[in-house]
């Protein structure tokens, strides 16, 4: 189980890399799909089934097919402009980057992590109930306003994105 | 049972990856790449505190980050459509109109 999990989490990272060091965008999206789909195996292995199949359709699918149709309309050959090119400002930002993961890091990694209260459903729970049941159960009756929020949210993005490619600017 | 700390090392150089990816690339959609990586990474570590407590709340909001990342790429990526209708170019650098 463990040695699954550390090959997953090998690709991912390398697929990240592949994102940061890549030239051509479309590798660059492409390296990006396999990072998503190692997580989504990651999130099986943590029994988040559902988390997991939506990971595949919406970020693998939905959403990186979306990336790609615009790198599709807006592609330019000459790839040397996009170059990294090192000036102070770049190395102070990785220095800054490098601190943050630190940061991030030696939360759990110095001292003893307490971590809160268990919840109310243990992985037997889970496993017996089912846990796209547990989460439409939690979805309509304790997070129904946050529910009905989002799907605002979604109906704003949809009009908002129409408008903005549809304007012509002069 | 995958220890909570691999996880959220896992999350954190994930993360940091993609902050590299938004500071030092030029090109405007890899940088928005880079910024569902960042998304991806704080998913995983909730799923990671989601199993370790026995809750289900993460896995909840987890859904809610992927309708906003969703929102995020539809309206950020018209918006570079747009930009690139008016100066031609998708490298950041050159997005410079609201500078002073």
């Amino acid at each position: 189980m463990l040695t699954i999990f550390y090959i997953f989490a090998v690709l991912s990272l390398l697929g990240a890399l592949g994102v940061l060091f890549l030239q051509n965008p479309i590798h660059c999206a492409l390296m990006l799909v396999g990072t998503f789909f190692c997580l989504g195996a990651v999130y099986v292995m943590l029994n988040a089934e559902f988390v997991a199949v939506i990971q595949v359709l919406v970020y693998a699918g939905a959403i990186m097919v979306l990336f790609l149709f615009v790198l599709m309309l807006l592609a330019s050959g000459d790839q040397t402009q996009f170059a990294v090119k090192w000036d102070a400002g770049k190395i102070l930002a990785v220095v800054v980057t490098i601190g943050i993961f630190f940061q991030i890091a030696s939360v759990f990694l110095d001292s003893e992590m307490t971590l809160g209260p268990k919840g109310d459903y243990p992985i037997e729970t889970v496993e017996d109930i089912g846990s796209i049941t547990l989460i439409g159960r939690l979805l309509f009756t304790e997070y129904v306003l946050p529910f009905e929020i989002i799907s605002i949210l979604l109906l704003v993005a949809v009009i908002g994105a129409v408008v903005i490619a549809k304007r012509r600017f002069n | 049972m995958i220890p909570l700390d691999h996880i959220l090392l896992l999350s954190a150089i994930l993360f940091s990856i993609g902050v590299l990816g938004v500071v030092l690339r030029s090109n405007v959609i890899v940088i928005f790449m880079s910024i569902e990586l960042m998304l991806n990474a704080v998913n995983l570590s909730f799923i990671g505190f989601a199993r370790s407590l026995d809750s289900m709340t993460g896995v909840v909001f987890i859904f809610f980050i992927i309708v906003v990342a969703a929102a995020e790429a539809v309206v950020g990526l018209s918006i570079i459509l747009s930009i690139y209708r008016t100066r031609k170019t998708l490298n950041i650098d050159e997005f410079n109109l609201l500078k002073w």
